[in-house]
């Protein structure tokens, strides 16, 4: 009796993708060698698969659910031309494709694959090369794009796209992508409740990630290395940081993470190592940073003095050129039980906390912000007086930045 | 004019001063290297030793030396050499005991700890700060017939190059904040020998900190080889013309 059981369960299983949704392989070597013709044939829920080759199909446009499947990669040219991949249907899958060389545009935004209007569509495990836009969802809903390889090589940014791009969008799980050579590497406008995770966002021209009035976003555990600027948050309300790596932003004005108008945010756990500005906040308010490390920076930190309710908490600061630097005396924030590096204090009552407060904008950041080429002083003899003097007289260096509770030892992060 | 050098540089290594300064310098760059964690951290306090020691010690032990030897350069004239001869290898025996001491008192403890361009780059320009200095120690000794008034004229000179001109600068800077100076205080760097050594060491350490625009300049131009050349051009010359002054001024001097 359950041996009949266990036989009409296999039958069941084995028969039902025979039965209720069918294979079609196309391609070169097979009956059908277009992929739209083959795609044409299918019914909803079947799977097309793509056998390897160099296809210059032009456009192929997805509008049905389906799993499309490249098997070793199948490449599909766009020959500057054309955009690879629409997807204008729910519950579709694009799987293992290596897309290259969509056309560009100034007037539309053309992109390897492109997601229109539409919801459930999952992006993995493809190759883009040298497209304009990589992945671009407009208007999606619930989609996934993973482990996908995004390349281009444009210098000028009006000829590059981003890599991958999102408009309008709700709920898009980004994860485990690598992103090099676009404009902006991911870049969310009008995206709710999404998440980016780890990514790896490299060499993009503008931005490695970039937040336009996209709220209840977290981004976690991405790398950020080499961008114009890692990450730039601007106009959004509740986003989570945590735990991302924001790497060699070098340049003029360049920022490991630039926060403009931005309230209501946690940024937890992150590394920032050799970037020009490890984090620049401008206007922006509550905003929480909790036990992150700031190492070997220009500045740790530029607060504007437009920012409010900004906490710094259980911070370590390591061998910054300048901790913290501002450009107002006005001070809306607060700075608690941080490790500086540069703290000369001393801990009578050994409670593990500084008994003096420790200021950390110097005489010298706030001559550099106000005059620029006084740069070329750095670390001479008169500046490291005239921080000494301010130390004890403080008279340019904003009064109530401090931290009152500075930590004797480097916290464990 | 060898034998002079010769006997100089043997005369100076024997002097108890030199050795002190090598030992100072010596035991300086090893427990900083030693203490701090961090080896860049170790190569900052060095950077200040450097820029602020080394001038000073060069600077005031030639001019010492150069009035303390006065009747030995009266024997020497009276013998059948140039004074162009005799005054040369008096400079070439100074820099070489001097720059020898900072090479084994800083120089090795760099090469052993921290051998980057940016050791390599502070090696480079303490050496040639220790031979400008001496040439400028001549200049204003060759001018300054009395002993206290020439000692005065050095540390007052040692004082504008360390501290002086960096104030003026800032103060003009500040006098001129509405013009665009970014690029003026690339020439402004060449007129001061130890700003430009601390710039061109800078440029190899704090790179992140100086990528701002003014940075950024100074990256563009001293960052090349063609502005470390002429980096080290400007340096030459700034030991080159005091040197050369000074000379004119000892062939025609009564003594």
């Amino acid at each position: 009796m359950n041996k009949q059981i266990l036989l009409f369960f296999i039958l069941i299983t084995a028969c039902s993708t025979n039965i209720f949704s069918k294979t079609i392989r196309v391609g070169n070597g097979e009956r059908v060698t277009g992929i739209q013709q083959g795609i044409d044939m299918a019914a909803a829920g079947d799977t097309v698969l793509v056998t390897e080759g160099h296809y210059r199909q032009g456009n192929i446009i997805i509008n049905k659910p389906l799993i499309l499947k490249g098997i070793n990669f199948p490449v599909l040219d766009g020959e500057n031309k054309h955009e690879l991949l629409s997807v204008k249907s729910p519950f579709v899958t694009v799987d293992g494709f290596h897309i290259q060389n969509s056309g560009h545009s100034s007037m539309v935004d053309i992109a390897g694959i492109k997601i229109y209007n539409t919801h459930h569509v999952t992006v993995i495990n493809n190759i883009l090369e040298n497209n304009f836009f990589g992945i671009y969802a407009q208007q999606g809903r619930l989609c996934t794009i993973q482990n996908n390889k995004i390349t281009a090589s444009s210098d000028e940014t009006h000829l590059s796209g981003n890599g991958i791009h999102c408009w309008k969008s709700d709920s898009i799980y980004i994860r485990n992508n690598s992103v090099t050579g676009h404009r902006d590497g991911i870049y969310l406008e009008f995206v709710t409740h999404s998440e980016v995770d780890r990514n790896k966002v490299q060499k993009n021209n503008r931005y490695g990630l970039h937040f336009m009035f996209a709220h209840n976003n977290s981004y976690t555990e991405n790398i950020f290395r080499n961008n114009g600027a890692g990450v730039a948050v601007m106009y959004t309300r509740h986003v989570i940081m945590k735990k991302n790596r924001f790497e060699d932003n070098w340049g003029d004005a360049a920022y490991g993470l630039l926060l403009k108008e931005i309230s209501d945010a946690t940024i937890e756990g992150n590394h920032f190592e050799g970037n020009t500005s490890g984090i620049f906040v401008d206007g922006s308010s509550r905003i929480e940073m909790e036990k992150n490390i700031f190492k070997g920076n220009g500045w740790a930190i530029k607060m504007q003095a437009s920012c409010m309710d900004i906490a710094l908490e259980k911070n370590n600061f390591i061998g910054n050129t300048f901790d913290i630097g501002t450009n107002g005396s006005l001070v809306l924030n607060t700075f608690k039980n941080n490790y500086w590096d540069k703290y000369e204090g001393y801990d009578l009552d050994k409670d593990k906390i500084g008994d003096i407060p420790y200021r950390p904008v110097s005489m010298y950041s706030m001559i550099v912000e106000r005059n620029p080429p006084a740069m070329m002083l750095f670390r001479s003899f008169i500046t490291t007086l005239l921080d000494k003097t301010e130390k004890v007289l403080p008279s340019l260096t904003p009064e109530n930045l401090k931290d009152d509770y500075p930590l004797m030892k480097p916290l464990a992060l | 004019m060898k034998k002079i050098i010769k006997y100089v540089i043997a005369d100076i290594l024997r002097n108890k001063i030199i050795i002190a300064y090598t030992v100072f310098l010596l035991a300086m760059s090893l427990s900083v290297f030693n203490l701090e964690d961090n080896a860049s951290k170790g190569l900052l306090s060095l950077l200040n030793i450097i820029l602020l020691i080394v001038p000073l010690v060069s600077i005031v032990f030639s001019t010492i030396y150069m009035y303390n030897s006065s009747e030995f350069i009266e024997l020497l004239v009276s013998q059948p050499l140039k004074r162009r001869t005799i005054w040369l290898s008096l400079f070439s025996g100074l820099a070489t005991a001097l720059s020898l001491s900072f090479f084994i008192g800083a120089g090795i403890p760099i090469l052993i700890y921290q051998p980057s361009s940016t050791g390599i780059m502070m090696l480079l320009t303490g050496l040639l700060l220790s031979v400008i200095f001496v040439a400028v120690a001549f200049l204003a000794s060759v001018t300054t017939r009395d002993k206290a008034k020439g000692i005065g004229k050095v540390i007052l000179l040692w004082l504008y190059f360390a501290l002086l001109f960096d104030g003026m600068v800032l103060f003009l800077l500040f006098q001129f904040a509405d013009y665009p100076l970014e690029k003026a205080m690339v020439g402004v760097s060449a007129l001061n020998p130890i700003d430009l050594s601390r710039i061109l060491i800078l440029l190899q350490m704090d790179v992140s900190a100086l990528m701002g625009y003014t940075g950024a300049i100074f990256r563009n131009f001293f960052g090349t080889q063609a502005g470390v050349i002429f980096a080290f051009l400007v340096l030459m010359t700034w030991f080159i013309i005091p040197l050369w002054l000074s000379l004119r001024k000892f062939n025609s001097k009564d003594l």
